[in-house]
């Protein structure tokens, strides 16, 4: 069959430096070729070392048939996003080509060109226009859009009066009634509460089930698979695996097993951001009770995240780091900061130096299954550095005494306590009262 | 719903991405298909400009009309500028409304790009659109002035001849000419942040070389072609003449103005199309 989406030998490149101040001031372009010639003589590197370029995409090449839903995985920085962006026509490559047969729709932010001043009613027409949508179009699914976002009565208000998740519920909801033959979306499901994931996972099935191309990018393995029959992995920015989702995911988790259950920074103390960082993350790695390293911890044993990193300049005491536990799935397990506790940095200032620091995780708590761990460092509410995903682990069912079906994101094994509390009388009618009231703690029942 | 079977796939791609090539093929074809997104933008800069303001459009006049007060006051009445037989408040605030409209068009037009960022790294649509919505939103702000205007030549008993009808093409000459900059100067600015810094600075001095404050009879007949140079001229003097039964059109300086504006129209087109490929990438 022919294909309605042809990608050949695609490469993008990024200068590191353009990347890091994304646009020149002509001081410094009248000061570049003024001082070429001097720097020429001197043979300094430093300008040079700056120039080096990043290969997002090298030498990409995949087609996709028209009705196919196909998911693109990879950790981040593997050239998702910067495909996404090729295919859309954002960003021309480098070298390579993408040809397009059909209309496409590309849903890489939700809610791209909203105006917080605007109605909704008017947002909705205008982020219709913007996502390639007619007048007509737009005015014939007004009210489904409405119903879907659940913002009925809120529909004349200006979009900067709603509450985060109806803004995020419309917006969405304008996207998914796009009408192209194909679909490009990026990571924006993993925006808004879980039901609302729910619903827009729903109406990417649907889509999947009208027959349209529908390409997405996910951190949602569980999604990927449910949805997709086929997905891309991509690693370094070139496609390491094509093939059946199922297939891909497995590989996907058994590369992040095979040397993953430690992340180091790939050249400490080199610094990323423009910003001054007073902490620099330098390792973070798995480690059983045992104190072997490991990718795969037994249920019923406890284990530490344990993290090394280095305080460069003082730091403030609103300074922490970060350790996010994330699911197969997406769902954020649990977040833990070392200025939680009261015995911890809460409220103090580091001095500098090296420090390695254990984040213990008890046995008997987390479900079995894998998780994601990202490490990060934070200043109160904002990322001072953010590395989503590095390491993977397995909580084995070794040592799982529950039924494997049993509810709940997490299993932990509680204690309960128990104790006498008298003779029962009429006990047919106590017990029942009990039964009513499982979490209370009477002893006595009201009836 | 199109139902995308395979027979219905087109032989040649719609759309094409690769590098140093046409961006896309069928680019006006394109173009004209986005016609909605371009009135959509420019009828949300117009929504937003005036919201949560207490005096709202009435801006679109407060703003020529203060200047011409100004303007009378210095020029008319203590400078003596001599005005071509028409009241000096007239002949400024008839030589403002032009103006106002083509700087407040390239300065709205030479940050839209900057502006909307989000939308040029996260949604693909020719990207000129911005731009033309920029000056487009101009129009609204144009139109309330000039009922302003009218305003005023009841006041002084001038009445309008069948020239009026002039207003039309010369407005149209007007966009142009604010394209032909803005475009240039839009996509300057996603590469070259001075831009912000320098505009508000040309625009003033543009407005001295332009005849608003002074008419051009004012200067010498041998330095009368450097005024030419500049495009409001035509357009501003034209303006003139469309509305004072004193003033006779300068064909010459017109055709010169609609000489110019064509060649920057082109100029910044080829320059826009070149450069607006990597806009995402640096913006």
């Amino acid at each position: 069959m022919k294909p309605i989406i042809r990608v050949e030998n695609l490469s993008k490149q990024y200068r590191i430096g353009d990347a890091r101040a994304p646009y020149a001031t002509l001081r410094e372009r009248i000061n570049e070729i003024a001082g070429a010639p001097l720097r020429r003589l001197a043979g300094r590197q430093g300008r040079a070392a700056r120039r080096q370029t990043i290969r997002a995409l090298d030498g990409v090449s995949f087609d996709v048939r028209p009705g196919e839903v196909v998911g693109i995985i990879g950790r981040n920085g593997s050239g998702k996003s910067t495909l996404l962006k090729a295919l859309s026509l954002i960003t021309e490559p480098t070298a390579g080509s993408v040809e397009l047969y059909g209309r496409f729709g590309s849903l890489l932010e939700v809610g791209t060109g909203f105006h917080p001043e605007l109605t909704g009613r008017e947002n909705v027409y205008l982020n219709g226009a913007i996502l390639g949508m007619k007048r007509g179009e737009i005015k014939s699914c007004f009210d489904e859009i409405v119903e879907f976002a659940g913002v009925g009565p809120f529909v004349d208000t200006p979009v900067k009066r709603y509450s985060s998740g109806m803004y995020l519920r419309l917006a969405f909801a304008v996207a998914a009634h796009l009408r192209t033959e194909i679909l490009l979306i990026d990571e924006v499901l993993a925006v808004g509460d879980a039901e609302f994931q729910k619903k827009c996972l729903g109406k990417v099935e649907g889509v999947a089930r009208e027959g349209r191309t529908v390409l997405f990018v996910s951190h949602n393995m569980g999604a990927v698979t449910e949805l997709c029959r086929r997905a891309l992995w991509f690693d370094a920015g070139r496609l390491r695996s094509d093939g059946p989702a199922r297939e891909v995911v497995a590989a996907y988790f058994a590369q992040a097993y095979g040397g993953n259950h430690k992340w180091e920074r790939p050249s400490p103390g080199e610094p990323e951001g423009g910003e001054e960082k007073p902490v620099w993350l330098r390792s973070l790695r798995v480690r059983q009770q045992d104190g072997t390293e490991a990718g795969v911890v037994p249920f019923d044993q406890g284990f530490a995240a344990e993290v090394e990193y280095e305080v460069k300049a003082a730091a403030a005491a609103d300074v922490s780091v970060v350790l996010r536990v994330v699911s197969e799935s997406g769902t954020v397990v649990f977040i833990s900061r070392d200025t939680d506790a009261a015995n911890g940095w809460r409220g103090k200032a580091r001095p500098l130096g090296l420090y390695a620091s254990a984040c213990h995780i008890p046995g008997n708590f987390l479900r079995p299954g894998r998780y994601f761990l990202t490490i990060g460092v934070a200043r109160g509410g904002t990322w001072l550095e953010l590395n989503e995903n590095v390491l993977l682990f397995e909580v084995s069912s070794v040592g799982y005494p529950l039924n494997p079906e049993r509810k709940g994101v997490v299993t932990p094994i509680l204690e309960w306590s128990t104790r006498a509390a008298g003779p029962a009388d009429e006990g047919g009618i106590t017990a029942t009262a009990r039964r009513s009231r499982p979490d209370g703690t009477g002893i006595n029942s009201h009836e | 719903m199109p139902n995308p079977d395979s027979h219905s796939l087109p032989d040649q791609p719609l759309y094409r991405n690769a590098p140093g090539g046409s961006w896309t093929i069928l680019h006006l074809k394109n173009l004209w298909g986005f016609r909605e997104l371009l009135y959509f933008l420019a009828w949300r800069d117009v929504k937003v400009r005036y919201k949560q303001t207490l005096l709202g459009a009435a801006w679109a006049v407060i703003q020529p009309l203060f200047s011409m007060l100004a303007f009378t006051l210095i020029f008319g009445r203590l400078a003596r500028i001599p005005s071509d037989g028409i009241p000096y408040p007239l002949f400024a605030l008839a030589g403002l409304l032009p103006w106002t409209f083509f700087a407040n068009a390239v300065a709205g037009s030479g940050q839209s790009l900057v502006g909307n960022a989000n939308l040029i790294t996260k949604v693909y649509f020719p990207r000129v659109i911005i731009p033309c919505a920029g000056v487009g939103a101009g129009v609204v702000d144009f139109v309330i002035a000039f009922i302003a205007l009218a305003g005023l030549m009841t006041f002084y008993g001038v009445g309008p001849t069948w020239r009026v009808l002039m207003i039309v093409p010369l407005v149209a000459l007007t966009v142009a000419a604010a394209l032909g900059v803005g475009l240039w100067v839009s996509a300057l600015n996603v590469r070259y942040r001075d831009v912000r810094h320098a505009l508000p600075f040309v625009l003033q001095l543009w407005l001295f070389a332009s005849p608003v404050i002074y008419p051009s009879s004012l200067v010498p007949q041998k330095w009368r072609w450097v005024l030419l140079l500049n495009p409001l001229t035509g357009i501003i003097e034209g303006f003139r003449a469309a509305l004072f039964p004193q003033k006779e059109f300068d064909w010459t300086a017109l055709a010169a103005s609609a000489v110019i504006t064509l060649a920057l129209l082109v100029y910044s087109a080829h320059v826009f199309r070149r450069m607006e490929r990597s806009f995402a990438d640096f913006v």
